[in-house]
């Protein structure tokens, strides 16, 4: 299962990085990119597991930069 | 955006009035420095407590906290200022910078319809695109966007298609036609019966793959967020290293002239020029080359097609447009208009690409009550009465077969002989026309430093033959079967060097395993077929196959452009962090390498975007 994300108010690359680093490393998370220019968070990863990673990734880009929200897109 | 330039002016002005005041209160002066600091840096400071408390240390507001507040301790009041205030300022252009290429690039792909007029009843209903389902009729007035895929049934209008093409000129559409979302209604008022949900519409396919292409990364992205990542953690233990070991080992070095340079080190090290920049030249690139009608799938894509060394091209509907034409008529005895007409009528029964194009050439309605007798001779060619004239029209077998001496020159391209009452009445040569931009293509391509340029057929050797000669093509091998041309690829994959790329231009309808095999595979005619847009790396929205060279242009522009981003950025990073292990530089020349390199960086990159001369 494929999902996208905005991230509103990512405003720092190497952040953006970051996140792409820490969500790629959750449990269930086949493949995760953060896209800085569009602003985008696309993850892919288990059906099953998806409700916790997308709860677990939220942390994560709340740690990084506590500016930015994550937004259903 | 506004909030921050008025801190920034107000506690400027703070600083300026605390640097010039002339009075003799010996409190006044640090108060005035420390009200700009607090609406200067506050909210850095604060920033910086906050992640703390969340158990995150290094970042650049703990940086500029410490380096500032060290400053203050120090009793350097006006640099503690200064640095903050730098860096504010450098923050602010930079996320100007950013958020203006993200705007610029965003309206690239301003091609997103936000509504659709639904006709229900006699009455037009704003609708979300989304909501309109397959057999809803629209109405697309003048000036807006074209939302989804559809047949014209009423009304005529012209249609711009740049946004999807690349191409200028617009194209008219009248009742009958399909017509693509993404396009922009110029003039006229058409009724449109939608034939695909938004989600399938093209517009929205271009939309996803474009807005993803970055997700599948170049090399150089991914060297980038290696390099951030072994880079950060060793540029702490230096300066951790920097701030302790010389004041121990050292006479006279001091703790406080040591930490200091420690801290200019680190307000250096932020290695965030370096990680925008790349992504950000690869997006500039499939940004740029969207707008000329060229997608490119992946950042990765774009990188290897800067490296292609071969090209190669399947012939038919790509190089020559894969439409059978009348290319010349050869009559004898009688008049060249007498020859097609007859010819066009031997041939009126038969649905053959060959017979159709006899017709397409005649022009004029088929009479169905001048032609009796219709003999079809299987592999040979038809036989029949018109006006009573017994007319024969095939090939050399056909001549062969009925005793009649036939022109026995060299011809290239599909011959039909034709004889009237037994005696040879001339020829008419029929073949697959080459695309007006072709030639160009070959030679931009060569100028573009393309090694070897190759063309792949099913046809004829004379014919592929004729069609390289004339376009200047390196190589061709004709007469291939479909599985041929894969094992000509591996072929041709043992000329290229090491590094170098093998790119094959097809038109995806039936060369999906060798677009699939190639290093790139680039896929003609996009536009409206998803076929090629599944099977291809790149996808040329039109059927010009010059825009692969402009593609390749794009490609080595952006990875140039990437690459001086690179060494700008690392020299000017090791330059100022050795200077500052030095004490040469101080702390706000520091901020002003790390700010400055950044958005340098940022504007080159944004020259990517600038495609109009490619």
């Amino acid at each position: 299962m494929k999902k996208t994300f905005r991230l509103e108010g990512l405003d720092c690359a190497n952040c953006a990085a970051k996140m792409e680093r820490a969500i790629n490393e959750l449990d269930g998370v086949k493949e995760a990119t953060v896209n800085f220019m569009t602003t985008k968070l696309v993850i892919e990863g288990d059906d099953d597991k998806m409700p916790t990673i997308i709860s677990e990734a939220e942390k994560v880009v709340k740690k990084i930069e506590p500016d930015t929200v994550m937004k259903k897109a | 955006m506004k909030k921050r330039l008025w801190r920034i002016i107000i506690g400027a002005i703070f600083f300026i009035v605390a640097l010039i005041i002339n009075i003799d209160i010996n409190w006044i002066r640090p108060v005035l420095f420390l009200v700009s600091y607090t609406i200067v840096g506050g909210d850095v400071v604060l920033r910086a407590l906050r992640n703390i408390i969340r158990g995150k240390v290094f970042d650049e507001n703990f940086l500029m906290s410490i380096a500032t507040i060290g400053a203050f301790f120090v009793g350097d009041f006006p640099e503690g200022v200064a640095v903050m205030l730098f860096y504010q300022v450098g923050e602010l252009f930079q996320s100007y910078a950013v958020n203006k290429s993200r705007k610029s690039i965003a309206s690239l792909m301003d091609i997103r319809p936000d509504y659709a007029n639904v006709k229900k009843g006699d009455e037009l209903v704003k609708v979300d695109p989304d909501e309109v389902q397959i057999g809803d009729i629209i109405v697309i007035k003048a000036g807006e966007k074209v939302p989804l895929d559809g047949k014209v049934i009423e009304g005529s209008s012209m249609i711009d298609t740049s946004a999807l093409t690349g191409e200028s000129v617009p194209r008219e559409v009248e009742a009958g036609n399909d017509i693509l979302s993404g396009c922009i209604n110029i003039n006229g008022v058409i009724t449109v019966e939608v034939t695909k949900e938004y989600g399938e519409s093209t517009v929205s396919k271009i939309l996803d793959l474009v807005e993803n292409a970055s997700s599948k990364k170049s090399n150089s992205e991914q060297f980038i967020t290696r390099f951030a990542r072994y880079y950060t953690p060793i540029v702490v233990i230096i300066a951790v290293i920097i701030a302790i070991i010389p004041p121990l080992l050292f006479e006279g070095a001091t703790f406080s002239d040591w930490i200091y340079r420690a801290l200019s080190f680190l307000v250096v090290s932020c290695p965030c020029a370096l990680v925008i920049s790349i992504p950000l030249s690869f997006f500039g690139g499939i940004g740029g080359a969207s707008r000329k009608g060229i997608l490119v799938k992946g950042s990765n894509y774009l990188e290897a097609l800067a490296k292609t060394e071969i090209v190669v091209f399947d012939k038919t509907g790509t190089l020559t447009k894969g439409v059978f034409n009348v290319q010349e008529i050869y009559p004898i005895e009688i008049s060249k208009e007498e020859l097609l007409e007859l010819t066009a009528y031997v041939e009126s029964y038969s649905n053959h690409p060959i017979s159709l194009s006899l017709k397409r050439a005649f022009g004029k309605d088929i009479d169905n009550g001048r032609i009796s007798d219709v003999e079809e001779i299987s592999g040979h060619g038809v036989i029949a009465l018109v006006d009573g004239k017994k007319v024969m029209a095939g090939n050399i077998k056909l001549m062969k077969k009925m005793n009649i001496p036939y022109f026995d020159g060299e011809l290239i391209g599909t011959v039909v002989h034709v004889a009237v009452d037994n005696q040879y009445a001339g020829y008419i040569i029929i073949a697959d026309e080459v695309k007006a931009d072709s030639a160009k293509a070959i030679k931009d391509l060569k100028a573009a430093n393309i090694k070897q340029t190759v063309m792949l057929t099913g046809d004829a050797k004379n014919v592929a033959s004729k069609v390289a000669a004339s376009l200047g093509l390196d190589k061709v091998y004709a007469e291939l079967l479909p599985g041929d041309k894969v094992d000509k690829l591996e072929e041709l994959f043992s000329q290229k060097s090491a590094k170098g790329k093998l790119a094959f231009v097809g038109d995806g309808i039936n060369d999906a395993p060798v677009l699939a095999r190639a290093d790139i595979g680039i896929a003609m005619g996009g536009l409206g077929s998803d076929a090629a847009i599944e099977a291809a790396d790149i996808v040329i929205m039109t059927d010009e196959p010059s825009k692969i060279a402009t593609a390749i242009k794009i490609s080595q522009k952006t990875l140039k452009i990437a690459q001086q981003n690179m060494v700008f950025a690392i020299g000017v990073k090791i330059l100022f962090l050795i200077l500052s292990v030095f004490g040469i530089t101080t702390m706000w020349e520091a901020v002003f390498a790390d700010v400055g390199v950044t958005i340098i960086a940022v504007l080159n990159a944004f020259r990517v975007l600038k495609v109009k001369n490619l």
